[in-house]
């Protein structure tokens, strides 16, 4: 699914990576548990998550993910966003919880991953 | 390609630029037009493993090490070393603080996750010392 199409689904304001809005994901992995995120993710993967600080785009930047989609409204900070524009990543907020926004890419056809 | 090495710095507690001395890192391994697979596995290792420091430790650096057939990273704190290694070894095992589980770590993965993400894995710990963590990934085709 094209990263444009899941700012369309779920209403969101992009906060910064605009270029790369026809970049394709696989998959999508909701987590607040930056751990899980690194013992888990694999792929092309969009991620979910209502955690605000910076160890959110050190995890996406290690794990290899250029998008990330903060649930519940959350915007993060001047120093977070910059650090994901360094790593060339697409940041997207949404009014949606966690649960709806899921709901929502799922229904569109965006699936989640399996566990090894 | 000759043998090379460096040092970086980690500080405890500094959850702000905790994860910089893993993209520098990742950098160096790019530079130097590594596999992209086994880039994304070492720094995932690496990541976990500077976390572990500003988490757990009195601070302490992380090492990189490249040579021809091997990458190797070395992360050693100052202390105060792991109790019980088998214990921390199991998944979902954790003595992290509330706090640090609301910064999205503790787990109880980390550990366990190196392991998975590295060919070579390796924990000395030395209770009231310190511990050391050796990790290695094998350059060589067909490993």
């Amino acid at each position: 699914m094209r990263l444009g199409e899941i700012k369309d689904i779920l209403q969101a304001e992009i906060l910064c990576g605009n270029e790369y809005l026809d970049y394709d994901v696989s998959y999508a992995f909701g987590s607040d548990l930056m751990s899980d995120v690194l013992a888990y993710v694999k792929g092309k993967t969009v991620l979910l998550t209502g955690l605000m600080n910076s160890q959110v785009i050190r995890t996406a930047e290690m794990a290899e993910l250029n998008a990330i989609v903060f649930v519940r409204g959350k915007k993060p900070d001047g120093e977070i966003i910059e650090l994901a524009q360094q790593n060339n990543m697409v940041l997207l907020t949404t009014r949606d919880t966690m649960y709806t926004a899921s709901g929502k890419l799922f229904s569109n056809g965006l699936e989640g991953l399996d566990l090894d | 390609m000759e043998t090379m090495k460096y040092t970086f710095n980690v500080e405890k507690d500094d959850f702000v630029r905790a994860g910089e001395a893993s993209s520098n890192i990742k950098k160096i391994l790019r530079q130097l037009g590594i596999d992209p697979g086994l880039i994304r596995r070492l720094s995932i290792a690496s990541y976990e493993a500077e976390i572990n420091i500003v988490i757990h430790s009195h601070g302490g650096q992380m090492e990189l090490e490249l040579a021809p057939d091997f990458v190797r990273i070395v992360a050693s704190d100052k202390g105060p070393g792991i109790e019980n290694i088998e214990l921390a070894m199991q998944e979902g095992y954790s003595t992290a603080t509330e706090k640090i589980r609301e910064m999205g770590f503790g787990a109880g993965m980390g550990l366990p996750n190196m392991k998975k993400c590295t060919d070579e894995f390796k924990v000395e710990s030395v209770y009231g010392k310190g511990t050391t963590i050796t990790m290695e990934i094998s350059l060589k085709a067909g490993d």
